[in-house]
């Protein structure tokens, strides 16, 4: 284990995690509207995948989007302007929360309707196979995508075809509010979905980034040997809510669960893995801490700062203009 | 010199010229490679351009529709042949939600540039799921194209401007018009998309009809004709977008406009493009506008009924009739 390295890793998370605190914060203040989903409790499979991959591959999402689009290097300031609907936001202001999209790291996208990105990824890995490049697309999504048709479609067309695409099942146990026992067959082994295609699955502990890393690695160096697909399931939790309309623990889980899951934070466990492997310490995460702080406070302010889009840009970039 | 095609050899060299111009151009969809396309429009493509470039897919609209957008945005130019646009319900969500809206969700980064082409609208007693005219579907969408031509000559030359579009383009074509004939004009050329065809001149009256409404409604021009009625007939060709200018030149000297569709009437294209005319003409007209549209009903098997559903030859000389008030 290398020290830059995991101090590395767990500065993303703390990224990821300190921005969607103070995305919170922005949505209570009513800085930030519509449909906000947060990724903390999640951070070490975005973090964890994304190591994994080279700058020119493709990473593609769901609605739950901002930990993979940090994660993958875009600036915290235009995230956030996005979130404000200001001009300056990765997306002028046009996407929001669901559809952030960075083309130059080949951030692709977040999508809104649940397991409709799927195809896409097996088309951005179908132009890859096509044009006999080697990249590979990481594919985000929640289990809740999964049982849906075009998930399906999507998985028989990458394993016939042999397609350079990882899909990254984060399994958080909730679509929404529904538990995973009452919504897919295969519950107890949603990789089996997979399998059952003829991909190559495998489960892993989605709150450890190490462990993550290391099968995404895998799932490359699989890929790259043209022996099609692969499928994670990263058995991780969200902490909060599903959305900002929904309670930290809701009606559908109890507040014990999620203190339960808390005590595997994926942070928690990186900076013990940092500390007891004497690898960095106390003082050394903090310093980490003050620095990102102050990043997203940077970012919020770059945000707030930023001018709204002029009228006349509601009109463009519906089409390409030749 | 011109050549006498079919609509459908019209598709096949268009697509061919194009797939021979630019590597990134391949086909995808069901039975288009060793089954020769469902209709017969990629004859000859699998041997040409081989499987990599003449995809055959399972029968999941949805995915497939899903890749060839996602291999859009990654730069190639992807035809998805839907076997039929019935079957193109399966991947609406696609084509709604992804293909016409990346670019603008995107705020420009991303772009879509493909072709999703097929037959619409009803053959002969193929029933209910069938035999469907959805092209106003696609007409509501913000960042789609649509173009629906009738003749073999439109037929290649606009499938090729559609091919070399950096937007999504939705090409209906029509499964009884694959065997129509006409002149095509000789090798590379191409039809600017959102252009109208004024396709017979005449002072009397307007008509605007397209895809197979069109053959239709020049029928209907060339018997009134004889009774001294000289329609003017307009193909707009490109559904969206529609070259109004056209249609209102023509309606301001004629002073009368019927609109001939297959689809639905109840928000049926024509009632659109009747809203745009009286917008921007009413003081040039001397009638109200006649639609005449295909009924409000699923489509029967029973050909008797299916005639009754589908806007004929009798009904458009009606409807000119009514609006000259020659009745």
């Amino acid at each position: 284990m290398d020290r830059a390295d995991l101090l590395s890793l767990y500065r993303q998370m703390f990224l990821i995690r300190r921005f969607e605190e103070k995305s919170a914060e922005m949505y209570a203040l009513a800085k930030i509207a519509g449909f906000l989903h947060l990724y903390i409790g999640e951070e070490a499979v975005a973090v964890g995948a994304i190591a994994a991959i080279r700058p020119d591959d493709y990473v593609i999402s769901a609605y739950r989007d901002h930990g993979h689009c940090l994660a993958r290097g875009s600036d915290p300031g235009k995230v956030m302007a996005e979130l404000f609907g200001k001009a300056t936001g990765l997306c002028k202001g046009k996407g929001g929360s669901m559809h952030l999209v960075d083309a130059e790291r080949r951030f692709m996208g977040g999508y809104a309707i649940v397991g409709g990105h799927i195809p896409l990824a097996t088309g951005l890995a179908f132009a890859a196979k096509y044009q006999q490049h080697d990249q590979v697309v990481l594919c985000f999504f929640g289990e809740g995508a999964v049982p849906s048709g075009h998930a399906h479609e999507a998985f028989n067309l990458a394993a016939l075809w042999k397609l350079p695409v990882i899909f990254i099942c984060e399994n958080n146990r909730y679509g929404m509010g529904t538990p995973v026992e009452r919504a897919i067959a295969l519950y107890s082994n949603v990789a089996e979905t997979a399998r059952s295609y003829g991909i190559m699955a495998e489960r892993v502990d989605g709150m450890d980034v190490l462990a993550v890393r290391a099968l995404t690695q895998k799932a490359v160096e699989q890929v790259h040997s043209g022996q099609g697909p692969f499928f994670i399931e990263a058995m991780t939790y969200r902490f909060m809510g599903h959305s900002m309309a929904d309670p930290a623990h809701g009606h559908y889980r109890t507040k014990e669960e999620v203190e339960e899951y808390r005590k595997r934070d994926p942070l928690l466990l990186l900076r013990q893995t940092i500390v007891t492997n004497r690898l960095g310490t106390e003082a050394d995460l903090k310093a980490i801490e003050r620095e990102v702080n102050d990043v997203v406070d940077a970012a919020v302010r770059f945000a707030e700062e930023s001018p709204f889009p002029e009228p006349h840009e509601l009109y463009t970039d519906v089409m390409v203009e030749e | 010199m011109p050549q006498e095609l079919t609509y459908r050899e019209a598709l096949n060299q268009a697509m061919r010229e194009e797939m021979r111009r630019d590597p990134r151009v391949f086909l995808i969809g069901e039975e288009v490679g060793y089954y020769q396309g469902a209709f017969k429009v990629s004859k000859g493509f699998v041997e040409e351009f081989g499987p990599q470039r003449v995809l055959d897919t399972p029968i999941t609209e949805a995915g497939f529709t899903g890749l060839a957008i996602g291999a859009a945005m990654a730069g190639l130019r992807p035809i998805v042949e839907l076997m039929t646009f019935n079957f193109g319900i399966l991947a609406l969500d696609q084509i709604v939600n992804n293909a016409a809206k990346i670019r603008y969700m995107s705020g420009g980064q991303l772009s879509v540039p493909m072709v999703i082409r097929g037959p619409g609208s009803a053959a002969h007693q193929l029933a209910a799921q069938h035999s469907q005219s959805l092209e106003a579907w696609f007409c509501h969408v913000p960042g789609l194209k649509v173009i629906a031509p009738a003749t073999p000559h439109d037929a290649k030359g606009l499938l090729k401007s559609a091919i070399r579009d950096p937007n999504p383009v939705i090409f209906i074509e029509a499964q009884l018009l694959y065997g129509t004939k006409g002149q095509v004009g000789d090798g590379e050329f191409t039809i600017p998309i959102g252009q109208a065809a004024v396709k017979r001149s005449g002072r009397d009256v307007t008509i605007v009809a397209y895809s197979k409404m069109l053959l239709v409604a020049l029928e209907a021009a060339e018997a009134l004709s004889k009774d001294g009625l000289q329609a003017e007939v307009i193909d707009p060709r490109t559904l969206k977008p529609l070259d109004l200018t056209t249609i209102v030149e023509s309606v301001k000297k004629t002073g009368r406009l019927v609109i001939v569709e297959e689809g639905w009437r109840f928000c049926g294209l024509g009632a659109q493009i009747a809203d745009s005319v009286y917008a921007a003409a009413l003081e040039y007209l001397d009638a109200p506008i006649i639609r005449v549209t295909g009924e409000d009903v699923p489509m029967p098997y029973s050909r008797p009924l299916e005639d009754a559903a589908i806007p004929d030859k009798a009904r458009v000389i009606a409807a000119v009739r009514r609006v000259t008030y020659r009745t």
